[in-house]
């Protein structure tokens, strides 16, 4: 094995990691808002928002990530009116695109997650919440969301690590993160398997810090499911 | 000149790209059960050394989940695709071939997408293997069964019926990945849809039509998924 090639490997990948973690951490700051709105619309009780929540969950769900993507980068400049709009600076651009299709994407996977966990609030803490007299925004704010965000971390770190993988789509409308300078890398040397090993040793590490940080952050979250900390026994004469 | 409609585009008119996407769409569902029967070989061998495997096994068996769960399907897909043919052309040179030889999309494409979905069937299977009951294995021992009658009989047909579900979510996975085996340049449902935006200048009504496409398959399979689990528990008391 050639470690002098694996070396400037890495060093080459590492310049494009910024713009995999820029894509993955904004993209998912907003579908996180978006699967919020969603899951409330499922959840509403109103009819025409339940009914657009789901086909919009539906459609996304149903479809690669890959058709969205082209659909919003290259489909939407079929229209004469969208490429003469005030979004055309934005939708002409593939990092925006990119983040658009990614963001749409994860927020129908995300909305059912977060549904999942809204569901899951036992009702008597609502209850409490409005016997003590809080309005219904303060008892969601107060009581509903946090436990919900308890109740769905583990589903939503998944999420959040198919997103990261996810980015590596990007590469196929010109992006240069990680996936798009290891496919660059492929062609010009034709060593697919040690530029594979670096980038996905490179993935690796992204998504075992992340699944620890998600890990680390649920343990934070619930300390009443931990056991009291014992406290040592220690006989009557020892004490200090 | 003038544009030819929405309806034309997707019939099979002269204007018609309707037979050219049906093809692609069957070459999806190729790749896509091509890539599934891969899977299934790779996770029942996973979820094997998972199980009853040594520490070697399970060492092999855990650190393949944890790979190709953690990297993206498009770096493996590069990997077999131009690995491949760097491997094919070494060998050909060997046996005094020259130039470079590419390695064939559609193995490429199938072989990646069972690797990849190989470690979430492995999940699957071990998940399932750990529902059946510890008792209806004892109960087989008793009857005297020999190993391998006892995996035909009851260990197998049980595991795939608590399977089921997560083989499902599986299917509708590799189904989505098999249109990343486009850029091998295998003329699948989105490659062929590539093809016909480049032609006419039309990429959302074609990507839009790829999309329903895709649409379509996953709900018509996701149907006959529901069907059969519907099939496969009837004995199942539930509730």
């Amino acid at each position: 094995m050639d470690f002098l090639f694996l070396y400037e490997t890495f060093v080459t990948l590492i310049s494009a990691i910024p713009t995999t973690l820029q894509l993955a951490a904004t993209s998912v700051a907003l579908g996180t808002v978006l699967a919020l709105g969603l899951a409330l619309c499922r959840l509403s009780g109103i009819a025409p928002l339940d009914w657009f929540a789901r086909a919009y969950i539906f459609i996304f769900r149903g479809t690669p990530l890959l058709v969205q993507i082209f659909l919003i980068y290259y489909g939407l400049s079929q229209f004469r009116g969208v490429r003469r709009s005030m979004f055309w600076f934005i939708l002409r651009d593939p990092y925006w695109c990119a983040i658009i299709a990614l963001m749409l994407c994860t927020a129908a996977y995300s909305a059912e997650i977060i549904r999942g966990g809204l569901l899951s609030v036992p009702h008597g803490q609502v209850e409490a919440g409005r016997a003590c007299g809080m309005s219904r925004f303060l008892v969601f704010r107060r009581i509903v969301m946090p436990l919900a965000i308890r109740q769905s971390l583990p589903a939503y770190s998944n999420e959040i690590i198919s997103m990261v993988k996810a980015t590596s789509l990007a590469s196929i409308i010109t992006i240069m993160e990680v996936t798009g300078v290891a496919a660059k890398l492929i062609s010009e040397t034709y060593r697919a398997i040690e530029v594979f090993i670096v980038a996905g040793a490179i993935y690796l590490a992204i998504n075992f810090l992340l699944t620890r940080i998600v890990v680390l952050t649920e343990y934070r979250l619930s300390p009443h499911l931990r056991q009291a900390p014992s406290l040592q026994p220690v006989a009557a004469g020892e004490m200090k | 000149m003038t544009q030819p409609s929405f309806l034309d585009l997707i019939g099979s008119g002269p204007d018609g790209w309707g037979p050219a996407l049906a093809a692609g769409a069957m070459m999806t569902i190729l790749i896509a059960l091509a890539g599934y029967a891969i899977g299934m070989v790779f996770g029942a061998l996973g979820a094997w050394a998972k199980i009853a495997g040594g520490p070697v096994a399970r060492g092999v068996a855990g650190t393949y989940t944890t790979v190709l769960r953690g990297i993206p399907d498009l770096l493996v897909i590069y990997l077999f695709y131009f690995g491949g043919s760097t491997v094919i052309s070494a060998f050909g040179h060997l046996f005094g071939a020259s130039g470079f030889i590419s390695f064939p999309g559609f193995l490429a494409g199938a072989l990646a997408v069972g690797v990849t979905s190989g470690a979430q069937q492995t999940e699957v299977f071990r998940g399932a293997y750990k529902a059946v009951h510890a008792g209806e294995l004892e109960a087989a021992i008793a009857c005297g069964m020999p190993p391998f009658l006892r995996f035909r009989r009851i260990i197998a047909p049980l595991t795939l019926r608590y399977a089921l579900p997560g083989m499902g979510n599986v299917w509708q996975i590799v189904l989505k990945e098999s249109a990343l085996v486009s850029i091998t340049g295998v003329v699948e449902l989105l490659r062929q849809s590539q093809i016909g935006a480049g032609s006419t200048g039309r990429p959302f009504d074609f990507y839009f039509i790829a999309a329903m496409i895709y649409l379509a398959i996953s709900t018509l399979s996701g149907a006959l998924l529901q069907f059969s689990e519907k099939q496969f528990t009837r004995g199942v008391r539930r509730g």
